[in-house]
This record gives structure tokens, C-alpha cells and sequence, in this order.
């Protein structure tokens, strides 16, 4: 059995993100990825955020008045599309990782952005006409 | 057949021992008809002697010649000018990533030579031995064991180099060895069960499609490993791959 190295490439490790000349799966793959990163880095946030109710009323109040802000309430809509991509391409994934609609990956894709776009809209003019 | 030349300029990714890499300018004309590989040859032949690049058969049956073109894994022998490029434009010609570089645009591909063997991929087999396509059975013909037929995979790296998981992950076994694996089967083998469900086996795969994007034997490597997964899992729960 040959040697088998196992070490992440970090040399060049924003060649993780190029999708240039690649097709839909890899473009659905890196977008995968980043919206993976903006969910885990939102949780942290969302955590941080949840602990000023530990300094009081004033505190998480202060909080909820920023909340309103627009280009705050932006952020949460960026936060709701990457969940909807996210979780929507899972499904695709998922499907496809056990041999299901193998052939269709690109049609299934084109289907996954279309709900995610149009959830998107509809959760933007939702959240902005509030 | 088009007669008329094209102009063309080709951008051809350079590197010598622990030289820094470059791109050198070589502008030909070409009949746009021809491939990307005669020009290649052309270049060597007429301009720069010292250029180092591998092929062999020129009709994308030996594997050699993979490299990417305009940054898509290709077989240049069988990959037009005409549709890479226009008259007056420029074609850029990298080697193959994810292996080491021998020099230029060879690069050396013993590891995944050496992983087809370990995962026990034959080049040549019985006809009925080659599932047509994930999920279906071989079909029996009567003349089982008489009639041989080349493997569909030609070992030519491409899949590997297109694969962004083998580009982070030197370890992964990569979708040209585990196709190799489905074709020999894990019901047999015990070491290579373990080697398919392994880390660096069939769950390390992120369901990027690209190795069967460039496949230029359409072996659809996803689709093995895909189907490789269900044989893991059945295995697992019932003893045999299905």
C-alpha cells in the first residue's frame, strides 16, 4: 500500500474558492461552502448577541433599537438566503449522494437557486415592508 | 475542413527544476481545424526545443496528453483549436493540477497509478465485467470470458485535476481510483472495502460533478462513487455490496 499523505492544501487555499472555467456543480459546491461559513459565522453573532440579556433590560433593548437599523435588517435577509440555498442544495446533495436524478444535478440546481431567489424576494419585501 | 489559418498565440505555462514559474508567448499560424496538441508539437518542433510535454497516441486512447486548456482539464489531442479559441486570440495551455510538475506541462502521475493498482483497476477486462452505468447490471452474452475489451477509464488525470476535494485533500483517493474501485468490486476485497470507506475514500467526495464534466471517456466518475456509496452502506448493514 502506497504512503498516503493526508494534508490540507492551505498553501493556496484561496484556489478553494476559484471557480473560474468550472461548471454549475463546482459553482453550487464553493457556494455551498461560503454560505456553510456566513450560517456558522451568524451563529456566533446570533450567540453573542443573545448574551447581552445577561447585562439587563437596557442592554437588549439597546440591542433590538440597532436591529431596526436597514442595513442591519439587509444582514438578516443575506442570513435568511444563504440558509434557504443552503439547506435547499442539502436536499440536492443528499438526493444525488445516494444515486438519485444523478443525471439531473444541473436541472436540480437551477430548481434549488429558483425557490432560494424567490424565497428571498418574498422574505425582502417582507422584512422591509414590516 | 477549413482552409484558411488563424492566427493564434499561445500562453504555455513554464517551469524548469526549482526555476520560477512563467508563461512564455508563442504565436503560430494554425488551421483551426486542427487540435490543440498539433500546435503544441509545433511549437516544439519550430520554436522552442526545450519545451517538455507528454503525449503518445493522438487519438485520446493512452491518456497522455491531459492538460487544461483556457483552465478546463482537456485531452489536447482530440480538443479543436477552433473551439477554444478565434482567429487573432489566445489559447493558454497550463499542466495538469493537483500532481507534481515534472517540467512545464508534464506532470508526474505515478500516485494515481499506483492507487488504480492498489484499488485493483484492470485495463482490460471481460466485456460483461464493466457496469454500463451506475445501477445497471452487466449484461451476460454468450461468449462470456472470449471477448475483451479496454476499461473505459484511460488513466489520463483529468478527473483529478478538475476535483476541488484532491485539490485540497492530497490524500483523496479521487474519482478516477474510486471508479477503478467500483469496477473491481468490494465484495471480494477487504482491504479495499476499507480503503473506499476510509477518510479519504467515497464520503470525502463534496458532489462537485466536475471530474464527470471533463471525463473525455465518459466514465462518469460521480455517478461510480455515488453508486459506490450505496454498496458501502449495503455492505455495512447486510454483509455484502449489492
Amino acid at each position: 500500500m502506497s504512503e498516503r499523505e493526508n494534508k490540507p492544501n492551505t498553501s493556496n487555499w484561496f484556489m478553494w474558492f476559484d471557480v473560474r472555467h468550472r461548471d454549475i456543480g463546482d459553482w453550487a459546491f464553493v457556494l455551498h461552502r461560503l454560505t456553510a461559513l456566513g450560517l456558522v459565522l451568524y451563529l456566533g453573532m446570533h450567540l453573542i448577541v443573545l448574551g447581552t440579556l445577561t447585562l439587563g433590560p437596557d442592554a437588549f433593548n439597546s440591542f433590538i433599537d440597532l436591529a431596526h437599523n436597514p442595513l442591519f435588517i439587509f444582514g438578516e435577509l443575506l442570513v435568511v438566503a444563504a440558509a434557504l440555498y443552503h439547506g435547499l442544495n442539502g436536499l440536492r446533495v443528499g438526493l444525488t449522494s445516494f444515486g438519485v436524478a444523478i443525471p439531473y444535478q444541473k436541472q436540480l440546481w437551477y430548481v434549488v437557486m429558483a425557490i432560494a431567489v424567490i424565497g428571498s424576494i418574498i422574505f425582502a419585501i417582507s422584512m422591509f415592508t414590516a | 475542413m477549413s482552409t484558411s489559418k488563424w492566427d493564434v498565440t499561445f500562453l504555455v505555462y513554464r517551469k524548469k527544476g526549482q526555476g520560477t514559474p512563467h508563461y512564455d508567448e508563442f504565436t503560430i499560424k494554425v488551421n483551426p481545424d486542427e487540435y490543440v496538441l498539433d500546435a503544441i508539437e509545433r511549437i516544439w518542433a519550430y520554436q522552442d526545443r526545450s519545451l517538455v510535454f507528454a503525449h503518445a497516441c493522438h487519438h485520446s486512447t493512452c491518456g497522455a496528453c491531459g492538460m487544461r486548456v483556457n483552465g478546463v482539464e482537456k485531452l489536447t489531442c482530440i480538443t479543436l483549436i477552433r473551439d477554444v479559441t478565434a482567429d487573432g486570440g489566445k489559447v493558454k495551455v497550463d499542466p495538469l493540477r493537483n500532481f507534481p510538475i515534472i517540467s512545464d506541462l508534464t506532470v508526474d502521475m505515478g500516485v494515481l497509478y499506483t492507487r488504480m493498482d492498489e484499488v485493483g483497476h484492470r485495463p482490460v477486462l471481460p466485456l460483461s465485467e464493466e457496469p454500463a452505468e451506475p445501477g445497471v447490471k452487466p449484461v451476460k452474452i454468450a461468449a462470456e470470458g472470449d471477448i475483451i475489451r479496454l476499461a473505459d477509464c484511460i488513466e489520463c488525470g483529468l478527473c483529478i485535476s478538475a476535483c476541488p476535494i484532491a485539490n485540497t485533500t492530497s490524500g483523496y483517493l479521487g474519482p478516477a481510483v474510486l471508479a477503478g474501485a467500483l469496477q473491481h468490486g468490494l465484495d471480494s476485497d477487504q482491504h479495499l472495502f476499507s480503503l473506499v470507506e476510509g477518510e479519504n475514500g467515497v464520503w470525502r467526495c463534496h458532489s462537485a460533478f466536475e471530474c464527470t464534466e471533463v471525463c473525455p471517456s465518459y466514465v462518469e466518475p460521480a455517478g461510480k462513487i455515488m453508486e459506490l456509496r450505496k454498496q458501502v452502506i449495503w455492505k455495512r448493514i447486510f454483509g455484502i455490496a449489492k
